[in-house]
């Protein structure tokens, strides 16, 4: 199953390679990977969904946890939070009208970002669902490249603990 | 006052203690050995290859404790320590390796000499830095050595530009290290602790293992006191050898591949494991889904990683043996299991582990380090190389003392134990170190005789030669219808291709002569072929306090038993009466 941990790090250099070097030298899955500094420019966060049983997972963790410049882990995957992710879809044009592909963008609260004679693209935010969903719609007029930022989470108030 | 990056450094290395530094020179780390050339109070000891600085190092931590350091300059002299890093981390051994980097204007243009360091070592470091500021300089070394040892230990590496050494700047050491992400828990949590002992004084048939992790941390002594309180047979792992006294009655040996047949009985049929610094190794467990079946399991781990990795536990307690183990004892008494401790004292005088040494046959390896353990009475640090050299180490010298006992468990390094023999010496000038090495693994690292003739390091060389690579001639042997590819080391151009052993006279003359090598080095070599002069010879070399290769022309196709065969439960047992 998949599973999304947030990782605070130390805003150094080579943390990002120590991150996925950790993932490639033990047999981990990085099915997605984003980084970004946080509000104190000393810290980075990490959003990773990965994927493995339950034994997998937990060793994931540790292991994060384990290296030196990691500041906290939180597995996000089983408490209550928010999460989105952005994509890029350029769509072809050839065969098929204009209109057609930004009303089912529409449905999708998706908004064209580039417009030309032979292709649109369109910026479609969401749940990582909801933009595979997108994908799959415009496939039949043919994509001709998909750029995604991989899913950025945050835990609800909620579930802050100190 | 304004000090030189390399100045700060050796500063730093003061400040933390190191009084030996293993260290090969080069381009980029000229300015550092210039430093160390007017220092009075860090020896430099020169080895003859960088592979033999990073074991020596190792050696050096092990026998003492204290962290090891090595030096080497960029690119190859950097890369020539990778073997003895991953050594190293594999084992959870504080070192820090030192390695000198290209200019920081240079890195990333393939200049001369440059390799990725901080790259290539990421997986096989506890931790590694690049120093990239030389206000950094001083912190960073203060942050390797805390980070060296504490926790669970482990290399750090760091990797110094050229221009970071020439630079300069105000020297200042900080008092204290603040790592937000590093805090590792040292003390175990009470309640999980009483769960423990509880568990433990109500199991029938409780077993501990003892692993590495209470003679790095230097709990050997609460060990056995907590041993002599609740009496329940234990076993250690290669590493942990010497954590218990081998004349303690509850003693059972080795478990695993080449343990006991009590060990491996025990663990089978145990219905409690208290696991105390082990990390539950495959070469221990054998095949998985048969380990200790039935056994409820207790981890004491200082590494959180490593509880329930492999075995799945049931009461894991996070921290450091030496804090643990007398809170253990504390809350622990005498366990009721007189059957179960006579099951297991059978098993042993039922199956005990032995050779045959006929007084007019070929030497026995066995034989030759039972001799040098009852010669010691094992006061004596022994370092081995790896192989069947290794296991027989493990099996007859009966190691009375904690850090008594180097050799590479986890990664299995051929070439280990001549340097870290050495690193040992340096640290005990007057102790008498040992090398058990194979004819095959000696040569990896052979030209250390050199550093063992200059600097007068009397380590004992003891060669077992059988002309073969054994431990895989023994699989060849066992497991490949003895098609002994590439594991005779004897064999030339002329010898029939399909030779499958001892040929005898046909065979070729041995290279290299290690009796005349070591006396080409200035050493003095001996080479035993009877049984009837081990004992005498072995009196006359091991005591005169000069560096020595002592090569024993053992019986060739000797195996390591017992033996569990890879991937086997570890009570399917090989080679048992």
């Amino acid at each position: 199953m998949l599973s999304t941990i947030s990782v605070l790090v130390e805003n150094k250099f080579g943390v990002l390679a120590k991150v996925a070097g950790l993932f490639s030298s033990r047999g981990y899955n990085i099915k997605s990977l984003t980084v970004g500094e946080t509000e104190d420019p000393n810290f980075s966060r990490m959003t990773i969904v990965t994927h493995g049983d339950e034994k997998i997972i937990e060793q994931v963790k540790k292991q994060l946890n384990k290296l030196i410049d990691t500041i906290k882990v939180s597995d996000l995957t089983h408490i209550d939070h928010v999460e989105t992710e952005l994509a890029f879809v350029r769509i072809n044009l050839k065969g098929h009208s204009r209109s057609e592909i930004l009303d089912l963008s529409h449905v999708f609260e998706g908004r064209a970002v580039d417009v030309g004679p032979r292709s649109l693209c369109v910026e479609i935010k969401g749940k990582p669902s909801k933009i595979n969903a997108f994908i799959e719609l415009v496939k039949p007029y043919g994509i001709i490249d998909v750029t995604r930022t991989g899913k950025i989470a945050i835990p609800r108030e909620m579930n802050i603990s100190d | 006052m304004e000090l030189t990056g390399a100045q700060i450094l050796v500063e730093s290395l003061k400040k933390e203690g190191v009084d030996t530094i293993f260290g090969y020179p080069g381009g980029v780390v000229i300015p550092i050995f210039d430093v160390l050339f007017d220092e009075k109070d860090i020896k430099v000891i020169l080895p003859r290859h960088e592979q033999g600085a990073a074991h020596m190092a190792d050696g050096y931590a092990r026998a003492s404790g204290k962290v090891g350091v090595c030096l080497a300059t960029s690119g190859p002299g950097a890369t020539n320590t990778v073997t003895g890093i991953a050594t190293a981390n594999m084992d959870s051994i504080p070192m820090v390796i030192i390695t000198g980097q290209v200019a920081s204007s240079m890195i990333g243009n393939d200049a001369f000499q440059e390799v990725d360091m901080v790259g290539i070592t990421r997986p096989i470091t506890k931790h590694n830095f690049l120093v990239k500021d030389i206000n950094e300089l001083s912190k960073t070394v203060k942050e390797a050595f805390h980070i060296a040892n504490t926790g669970r230990k482990g290399p750090v590496l760091i990797d110094i530009p050229v221009d970071i050494s020439k630079g300069k700047t105000e020297f200042k050491y900080p008092e204290k290290v603040e790592l937000r992400g590093y805090n590792p828990n040292y003390e175990g949590h009470p309640g999980q602790i009483k769960k423990a002992m509880k568990m433990l004084s109500n199991a029938k048939r409780p077993v501990i293992m003892a692993g590495g992790g209470i003679i790095s941390s230097d709990a050997a002594d609460d060990f056995r006191k907590f041993v002599d309180k609740c009496k329940v047979p234990v076993t250690t792992t290669l590493l942990g050898l010497g954590s218990i006294d081998p004349d303690n009655p509850l003693w059972l040996g080795m478990p695993g591949m080449h343990g006991t047949y009590q060990a491996n009985y025990a663990l089978t049929e145990c219905d409690l494991i208290l696991s105390v610094g082990a990390r539950f190794d495959d070469r221990v467990t054998g095949k998985l889904d048969a380990f200790a079946p039935i056994a409820k399991v207790i981890h004491v781990d200082i590494d959180p990683t490593s509880i329930s990795k492999s075995v799945g536990v049931d009461i894991p307690i996070v921290g450091d043996a030496k804090t643990i183990i007398p809170e253990l004892t504390k809350n622990v008494k005498e366990c009721k299991i007189d059957d179960w401790r006579s099951l297991c004292k059978k098993w042993e005088e039922e199956h005990p582990s032995k050779y045959i040494q006929s007084p007019d046959g070929d030497i026995k390896p066995q034989f030759v380090i039972e001799k040098i353990s009852e010669l010691t009475k094992g006061d004596c640090i022994v370092s081995t190389e790896v192989g069947q050299n290794q296991m027989w180490a493990a099996q007859y010298f009966r190691y009375k003392n904690p850090r008594s006992l180097l050799t590479s468990g986890g990664l299995g390094t051929m070439g280990y134990g001549y340097p870290a023999a050495l690193g040992a010496q340096v640290a005990f000038p007057d102790k008498i170190v040992v090398d058990i090495a194979g004819d095959g693994s000696i040569q990896m690292n052979i030209q250390e005789l050199a550093t063992a003739a200059l600097y007068n390091l009397p380590v004992k060389i003891i060669i077992l030669n059988n002309g073969y690579l054994g431990m895989v001639r023994q699989w060849q042997e066992l497991f490949f219808d003895r098609r002994y590819s590439s594991t005779c080391l004897l064999k030339d151009d002329e010898c029939p291709p399909e030779c499958k052993g001892v040929q005898g006279s046909e065979c070729h003359k041995y290279i290299p002569d290690f009796v005349a090598l070591a006396k080409a080095y200035g050493i003095s070599g001996v080479r035993v072929t009877e049984v009837g002069q081990v004992e005498s010879v072995l009196k006359e070399e091991l005591f005169n306090g000069k560096p020595s290769v002592i090569e024993f022309v053992i019986s060739r196709e000797e195996n390591v038993f017992p033996m569990v065969p890879a991937g086997k439960a570890i009570n399917e047992i090989m080679g048992m009466a």
